[in-house]
């Protein structure tokens, strides 16, 4: 190992490691110390019940959902804002972290009121005979809500220092606009897409506050994989509460290593010329 | 002639007036159905049910109460996750040491993890049928279901916010002016506060905002470790929850108005630092170094 | 392809980048834009190749006006500065990307024959799979080239073509550009800030200064004949001394040139280090030298007139000269202009 130039490893390194160590590795590892000390049988009736899969259903299909509404949608809120100039653009830049910055449990209570059969759009939609609050559908649209700013936020960046020399070649060679899109512009957002989707669906999985209001959470319907967690807690069921909240982490782990892995392939075009 | 055409530039990709036209407008009344009009709903709420309903929520002993427990777990949680978030930049980004990477993917952990994950794993440490809880029990320390429950749950998920804004800036800003500086005698905190921090400080005030908007507007790990004792362990957006529940949804929206009112000033926040060119050096640098790049 | 601009004027914001530019590129000819940054030279180019579109003026392709047609149907073969190869296609890929897109509908086999055309007139034979990362600079201005000429274009279009690389390679791309225009005969513009490269490869060098053409020629015409003091700044190092006309000569700290036909007035004197000499006895500019430089190929000298003048000028290498030394400086051949 190189000498250390700079001082002050030992005292931030200790800092740091005794603070991960603390706040954030032994909570984790006492919840899976606990999991673990269920058994494979036991942790497998757990995991595996009818009402915990009912959970992970509409939990995964709710947050997929909203992953590719997002998808869809960040991509064409972070083209406008990067390609287009038009008045209250900066409002509109600004109130993209509005999700990020509002506390969940306003959201969830500001949607729910938008939503229900009374609700300014609940109203409306209940006479096209569309139910959103307390259904699956309610539970998308608080995932939307809550997880609309990472994709933005990702493209972003990437679409502004896409030089534009690149699609002045691609012009100068004949491609129409589409083509350019397609072939040019597209593949050179995709890491930063997917790196977006992955951090998207990740926040989807784990959302709790925004969607208890607006869910319902029936069981075996309307009751996300979190929501279920902390019922098994209110019944002094610790041991599947451990289990399933189990199940969240290790999703969430999955999630961060996919996401670690798509960025580091956002890289591999970017090596300077 | 000339002055006619004067500013025309040939069209870039997506330039076609009504192509841009129509996307513009599709994407603004998405942005007003789905952030503008949860904004706005929260204030008519609010005041549904007059002025008087709206004061005396706010005036509440509880509401009061659930105010100062929020404001005391930021001052605590926020200098304590800002401290850490500095030593974690300068370890990782001015030394190489073995497992620097691994350290850098388990401080962005809590962002992925479920808040209620969170909440349940500390019940498992500090709980009665927890790891050190019994243990606790016996000195009569009570962790959980008491503010220092919440105040950790709090620095758990917030944990990374400050590093995250610090350790890209600092990786791309590279070494030189620290090893200069130390070259020519300056001691390890003088560095910092001469060299580094001057070159950090609006990325490291983005860090804090950010932090304080989440650990102020916290609620799944906080409503696990709290036990929502009314008037005592309540922070305010459990103290929303409970109002809702208890069909005062005047009163909930009302207490929601003053988080919604510290989200448009944290937006305004940092739209202000963003102007001062923080948030600007992203996630990328966190993957590869220059450094590593080099070896 | 014969190009020509006339009265071309651009603006960028209160910026005049381009102002009233006429210019005349015959078709195959060679042509380089010459001038500092800020002359306009880029955005001449762009314009041409329908990359900025043109305030007031117009271009024509032969007899057809191109001015407002959009650059994807120009058929410019443009090569960009730092060369915008597409970073996630391989150098083959690349190259065929002109080909995919065109209206001109052509078979996968005979895009995959003239990619690997392409791939050895520019000597890249067996990197087709290689990404843009994943070669060296030089290499990569020669995909930019092959992948701008890949859709036969009727005019090539070269913005700083060697500016990103190293000097060696640069003289190596350059001696090769120079053959491959040769090879195809394709009417070529080139814009540079480098002098010796303009004058080494162009047929015909245009001189532009704050978005103005200042002089156009031959290399030979514009070294030889440097119609304003800028231009022989421009094209290389100057001496410069204070001068005075009376009656047709011109005289600066004691020495005296013909200029027959200048006006009386206060001028400027010019002269290259190669202009010149150093002699112990006058007649000649009184002088002693301050510093003397030695390099492969002879001895630059510097020294300073009685007046203060600072002159440089180079001798033969064996030419037995120091510092501290007094004598004369004596004129070859210069330039005046007035001022």
């Amino acid at each position: 190992m190189r000498r250390n130039v700079l001082p002050g490893l030992r005292l931030s390194l200790g800092v740091t490691l005794f603070y991960v160590g603390l706040i954030v590795v032994l909570p984790l590892a006492a919840l899976v110390f606990k999991a673990s000390s269920l058994g494979p049988e036991d942790y497998w009736r757990i995991v595996s019940s009818s009402r915990a899969l009912a959970s992970y259903r509409v939990t995964v299909l709710s947050a997929l959902g909203a992953t590719i509404f997002n998808l869809f949608f960040g991509l064409a809120l972070a083209w406008v804002l990067t390609r287009y100039r038009f008045p209250g653009w900066r409002i509109v830049d600004a109130m993209v972290d509005l999700p990020f910055a509002l506390p969940t449990a306003v959201a969830g209570i500001a949607l729910t009121a938008l939503f229900t059969t009374n609700g300014w759009f609940g109203s409306i939609l209940a006479d096209l005979g569309i139910k959103v609050a307390y259904t699956p559908l309610g539970i998308m649209i608080a995932m939307c809500f809550t997880s609309l700013p990472f994709i933005v936020r990702t493209v972003q960046p990437v679409l502004e220092d896409l030089d534009p020399a690149l699609e002045e070649a691609a012009q100068s060679l004949g491609g129409s606009d589409w083509q350019i899109f397609r072939k040019v512009i597209l593949p050179l957002l995709t890491p930063a897409l997917l790196a977006g989707v992955s951090l998207s669906f990740a926040r989807s999985l784990g959302e709790f506050g925004a969607i208890i209001f607006i869910a319902g959470n029936q069981p075996m319907s309307t009751e996300i994989t979190a929501l279920l967690v902390f019922i098994r807690l209110e019944e002094y069921d610790y041991q599947a509460a451990a289990a399933i909240a189990s199940v969240l982490l290790i999703a969430a782990f999955v999630m961060l290593a996919l996401t670690n892995w798509m960025q580091s392939r956002a890289l591999r075009y970017t090596v300077k010329g | 002639m000339g002055a006619t055409r004067t500013g025309r530039k040939p069209p870039r990709v997506g330039d076609q007036p009504l192509f841009r036209r129509m996307l513009i407008g599709i994407v603004l009344v998405i942005v007003a159905l789905l952030i503008v009009a949860p904004l706005v709903v929260i204030g008519v709420e609010a005041f549904s049910k007059g002025w008087v309903v709206y004061r005396d929520t706010i005036i509440h002993p509880d509401t009061l109460h659930a105010i100062g427990l929020t404001v005391f777990a930021a001052i605590v949680a926020v200098p304590v996750n800002t401290a850490f978030g500095v030593a974690a930049a300068w370890s990782i980004t001015k030394f190489d040491f073995w497992g620097r990477r691994f350290l850098l993917v388990v401080i962005e952990i809590p962002f992925s993890v479920s808040p209620i994950v969170a909440g349940v794993a500390y019940l498992f440490v500090y709980g009665l049928q927890g790891v050190f809880g019994p243990m606790l029990d016996e000195y009569g320390i009570k962790i959980l279901f008491a503010i220092p429950g919440i105040i950790l749950a709090s620095m758990f998920v917030t944990a990374p916010f400050v590093a995250r804004e610090l350790i890209p800036l600092m990786q791309a800003q590279g070494r030189d002016l620290e090893e200069a500086a130390t070259s020519l005698g300056a001691s390890g905190w003088r560095t910092f506060f001469s060299v580094t921090l001057p070159n950090v400080k609006w990325a490291l005030l983005y860090g804090v905002v950010l932090c304080n908007a989440r650990v102020m507007g916290e609620f799944g790990a906080v409503s696990v470790v709290s036990g929502n004792i009314r008037g005592q362990t309540n922070t305010l957006p459990l103290h929303i929850e409970l109002l809702y529940h208890d069909y005062q949804a005047a009163g909930a929206f009302a207490a929601a108005s003053i988080l919604a009112l510290i989200a448009v000033f944290t937006i305004i926040a940092k739209v202000a630092l963003e102007r001062q060119g923080a948030g600007r050096v992203r996630r990328p640098a966190l993957v590869t170094s220059p450094a590593e790049k080099a070896q | 392809m014969k190009i020509r601009l006339e009265n071309v004027v651009k603006t960028f914001e209160t910026f005049r980048a381009v102002r009233d530019v006429s210019l005349t590129i015959e078709s195959g000819e060679l042509v380089a834009l010459l001038g500092p940054s800020g002359s306009g030279k880029t955005t001449i180019l762009r314009m041409v190749a329908g990359l900025e579109y043109a305030d007031g003026g117009h271009i024509y392709f032969g007899d057809q006006d191109a001015t407002d047609i959009p650059v994807r149907d120009r058929g410019v073969g443009f090569v960009f500065q730092h060369y915008a190869l597409f970073p996630h296609m391989t150098v083959a890929e690349n190259i065929a990307f002109g080909m995919k897109v065109s209206k001109v509908k052509r078979e996968k086999a005979a895009i995959e024959a003239r990619v690997v055309e392409l791939l050895r007139l520019v000597r890249l034979e067996g990197l087709g799979d290689r990404f843009p990362a994943q070669i060296s600079g030089g290499q990569r201005q020669r995909v930019a080239l092959a992948r701008a000429l890949s859709v036969d274009p009727k005019v090539l279009l070269l913005d700083e073509p060697f500016g990103a690389l190293d000097a060696n390679v640069r003289h190596d791309l350059r001696r090769w550009l120079r053959e491959i225009h040769r090879e195809l005969g394709i009417t070529t513009i080139f814009v540079t800030h480098d002098q010796e490269e303009a004058l080494d490869l162009a047929d015909r060098v245009v001189i532009l200064k704050d978005g103005h053409i200042i002089q156009q020629g031959t290399a030979e015409e514009v070294c030889r004949n440097p119609q304003s003091a800028f231009v022989m700044k421009f094209l290389g190092d100057a001496n410069v001394l204070a001068a005075e006309v009376r009656d047709g000569k011109a005289y600066a700290s004691g020495a005296a040139i013909d200029v027959s036909g200048m006006a009386d007035g206060k001028a400027e004197l010019y002269a290259r280090p190669a202009d010149l000499d150093w002699s112990a006895q006058g007649p000649g500019i009184p002088a002693s030298i301050t510093r003397v430089l030695d390099r492969p190929d002879g001895r630059r000298v510097l020294a300073t007139t009685e007046t203060g003048d600072q002159l440089e000028f180079d001798v033969e290498p064996e030419r037995p000269v120091k510092a501290g030394e007094g004598g004369f400086v004596t004129l070859r051949r210069a330039k005046v202009f007035a001022l």
